[in-house]
């Protein structure tokens, strides 16, 4: 019997590695087909185009380990991203703006915990609900035309490099990865999410506050939005009110690749930072390889199907 | 009567080098109720799986009416009238009785159900099972959960099966739906069909049952007929030794009141008040129903209540939410483990902390953890090579063990059990009947909400007996019978 749950557990395992596996393939076959790939500067390019995705991804990751889903994230970050932009345009400082875009973020959040929580509406029907709000908000506060950022200082955050080479949206996604990972790991908080996710009964049974932590665990998520839309807002020198339409997929894509369960309970972040590696590193693969961006599409949905294929194996 | 219904000889089957079972026979005759017991993790939930097509063997053979068969599928299984009727009923909730019996095999004609033909097949079949006024129409949800498993039965006869495998039928029975299934499990052996009755529960299993086979860690230990069987001898077979006693005892050292709940009220609940002293067990007993887990529920804060309160050592506590009862001193242990007991995803480790991870400042500190994980694995014999594994590889009495130690890390001063031995395995009860003496030595008070009388008439100081959500009996247990406890729980004087 024992070793019958063992073997369970080295499917899992293997699971896990999966997506490692998946993206260190990926890496040397694309390397063998296109010389372009491996070149600093390349990967550079790419890892920077990851952060956006990695940024909300990892909000994502505590969303869905706790057994919910997050589909207003797109909208926050449009919605952060404008606000901050226009702050700005009113002649309000750097850190001002971007502050009071990353409360926002946290507040819009903190408003879908509580619809999930206390109103006690499902996730995905909540967060849709919010997410079409707040795109015609950001809709509304744009007018439709974007915010150019003329602040110098502001676009080195998504424009800046360090020692001339690492570009700093990477560092932010690294830093995130770190900060992330420790909360979902080495605290309270994370253990909480993951009981949530995995039995919201016994975990309310065993004294976990769960509107609390509902309402801790989107407020992340909006948060996180809310700095991607920074960075995004940073690199492109204005905000625009379509900004980050279709991110929410991407983040859940990654999410899944990286071998967290869509049911809650089971996942880790490092998976899902790889989940979103994976992705940058497929599109930009194809794109060397001159494939068309229809086919693109295919082929990553092909990707995420076969990486929800092998979650069902559990 | 003598060639066997189903004849499964010499069944191996392994789980990667795990053997789970090694040389398993196993006989069926028709017009019998054979009772197929053994520890959790003894192998019967394999051997019914094979039987029924979920799992092949690795050696062996299965012969139904005397001819070799395969059964490699649940079809195969089905098309030899070979049927299950799981502990966690199969129906859909949402549709009608009719849609459950025939689902898969729809009446229709041109692709168009025939709702009439169904509903008037599905009174005969409900008639076979005594529940012919029952509306074919109904929503299953509407029924009770004994009254689902009559329907459940009523498929595999429908479906023309002379061999009924019933694991644990009555578990989450009342007293008076048992004695129905028992009625009608005594009509389906007049009629010749083969049952197979898995189950725990051992006086059932007396009455019930013409045959004991017993499995222990996956081998075929022996099948002994009933009658001049003694309850000893089943459990030696079981266990491979004999427990020293079924109730471990205990000297009360009864303290001062430590719970006082004073008119408590909310959902089925009425009017119920009781003192709970340091060191007391005080068991609750009642039929189905009756607002036993209700008044457990209210207590702890889970359920909102709607009149009385509660006091803790002389503190009126009255819990909002379970985090509050947890503060105040409470630990509450519930009925359905899996359900609401454990996060099966999580390690045992993490388990046990969850009520109260050992942190500082919010970061948990793992060696802390470590260290009280490994004390309570030790304290209550929990039987694992390593604290990291999942919650949900552990077996049953492991995992209740588990319940127990998750509360036990925040030394409550109040614990409640709901149903702590259910699904149990005998060696498994007495180690946590000890456990509960231990903590009430150690002057825990313990309520004790229990269905099996025999187990709280032996463990208890006192009895609440509960009936229709009113407390109608509290009984000294040293004395009490179950004739009374019965009485009382019945709204009888």
């Amino acid at each position: 019997m024992t070793l019958h749950f063992d073997r369970s557990r080295a499917i899992t395992l293997l699971q896990r590695l999966g997506s490692v596996i998946g993206l260190v393939l990926l890496f040397v076959v694309l390397s063998i087909m296109s010389p372009d790939f491996l070149t600093t500067d390349n990967l550079l390019t790419v890892l920077r185009q990851v952060s956006i995705n990695a940024l909300i991804a990892f909000g994502m990751t505590f969303v869905i380990l706790a057994g919910g889903i997050d589909l207003s994230v797109g909208a926050i970050l449009a919605l952060t991203g404008a606000v901050t932009a226009g702050l700005m345009a009113a002649g309000h400082g750097m850190l001002l703006s971007a502050g009071a875009g990353l409360a926002l973020g946290l507040l819009l959040g903190i408003v879908n915990g509580a619809l999930v929580s206390w109103g006690r509406v499902a996730p995905f029907i909540a967060t849709l609900g919010t997410m079409t709000l707040l795109r015609g908000l950001t809709l509304s506060y744009t007018q439709g035309s974007p915010i150019p950022v003329t602040n110098s200082g502001f676009a080195l955050i998504g424009g800046g490099y360090v020692a001339h080479l690492i570009p700093l949206p990477v560092i932010w996604m690294f830093a995130a990865f770190l900060v992330c990972g420790f909360l979902l790991r080495g605290t309270v908080f994370g253990r909480h999410v993951v009981a949530i996710g995995g039995n919201e009964e016994a975990a309310r049974l065993s004294g976990v506050r769960i509107s609390p932590m509902k309402l801790a665990i989107y407020g992340l998520s909006g948060l996180l939005s809310a700095c991607a839309g920074i960075v995004l807002t940073s690199r492109l020198y204005s905000a625009q009110a379509t900004a980050g339409a279709g991110y929410e997929l991407d983040a859940i894509a990654a999410v899944v690749l990286g071998g967290t369960s869509l049911s809650g309970g089971r996942g880790w972040l490092f998976g899902t930072l790889v989940g979103a590696l994976l992705i940058g590193f497929l599109n930009n693969g194809l794109n060397l390889l001159g494939v068309s961006s229809f086919y693109q599409q295919v082929v990553k949905g092909i990707v995420i199907l076969i990486a929800v294929l092998l979650d069902r194996r559990q | 009567m003598n060639t066997p219904l189903v004849r499964m000889h010499g069944i191996h089957k392994s789980f990667g080098p795990v053997k789970v079972l090694e040389g398993v026979d196993f006989e069926l005759l028709p017009g019998e109720v054979h009772a197929l017991m053994g520890e959790n993790g003894a192998g019967k939930s394999t051997l019914m799986k094979i039987l029924t097509g979920i799992h092949a063997p690795d050696a062996g053979g299965i012969e139904v009416d005397g001819r070799a068969v395969a059964i490699a599928t649940p079809a195969d299984a089905e098309k030899y009238g070979i049927a299950i009727i799981h502990q966690e009923l199969n129906l859909i909730p949402s549709l009608s009785v009719a849609d459950n019996l025939f689902l898969g095999r729809e009446v229709h004609r041109f692709g168009l159900l025939d709702r009439r033909a169904m509903k008037r097949r599905a009174t005969e079949w409900l008639a076979r099972v005594g529940m012919e006024r029952l509306d074919p129409g109904m929503l299953i949800e509407r029924l009770s959960v004994g009254q689902q498993q009559m329907v459940e039965i009523a498929r595999a006869l429908g479906q023309e099966a002379r061999v009924l495998i019933m694991d644990e039928p009555t578990a989450a029975l009342t007293e008076h739906e048992t004695a129905t299934l028992f009625k009608l499990i005594r009509e389906l052996r007049e009629q010749g069909k083969g049952i197979v009755y898995v189950s725990h529960r051992m006086e059932e299993i007396f009455a019930i049952c013409d045959r004991i086979s017993v499995l222990r860690d996956g081998q075929f230990v022996g099948t002994r007929p009933v009658p001049g069987l003694g309850f000893d001898e089943v459990v030696k077979m079981m266990v491979g030794r004999t427990l020293d006693a079924r109730y471990p005892v205990r000297t009360p050292k009864i303290g001062e009141v430590r719970l006082k709940a004073e008119h408590i009220g909310g959902g089925p609940v009425h009017d119920v008040s009781f003192e709970l002293h340091a060191g007391e067990v005080l068991g609750v007993a009642g039929l189905l129903g009756a607002g036993r887990t209700e008044l457990a529920r209210l207590i702890f804060g889970l359920d909102r209540l709607s009149s009385g309160k509660v006091t803790l050592d002389g503190i009126e506590v009255t819990p909002r939410s379970p985090s509050e009862a947890i503060r105040a001193g409470f630990g509450f242990v519930t009925e359905d483990r899996k359900a609401q007991g454990l996060v099966l995803d999580l390690s045992l480790r993490e388990n046990v902390s969850l009520p109260r991870v050992p942190a500082r400042a919010g970061l948990v500190d793992r060696a802390a953890e470590t260290k009280q994980t490994r004390g309570l694995i030790d304290a209550l014999k929990i039987r694992t090579r390593d604290m990291e594994l999942e919650a949900r590889s552990l077996s049953g009495g492991n995992q209740q063990k588990v319940v127990l130690a998750k509360w036990l890390a925040l030394k409550p001063r109040v614990l409640i059990l709901d149903e702590p031995t259910r699904g149990v395995d005998v060696g498994g009860k007495a180690e946590i009947y000890h456990i509960i003496n231990q903590l009430a030595e150690q002057g825990v008070a313990i309520l004790m909400i229990s269905s099996e009388l025999p187990e709280v008439l032996a463990m208890s100081d006192r009895i609440l007996v509960m009936h229709e959500g009113h407390a109608t009996a509290l009984l000294d247990a040293h004395g009490a019978t179950q004739e009374a406890v019965m009485t009382a729980a019945t709204g009888g004087k």
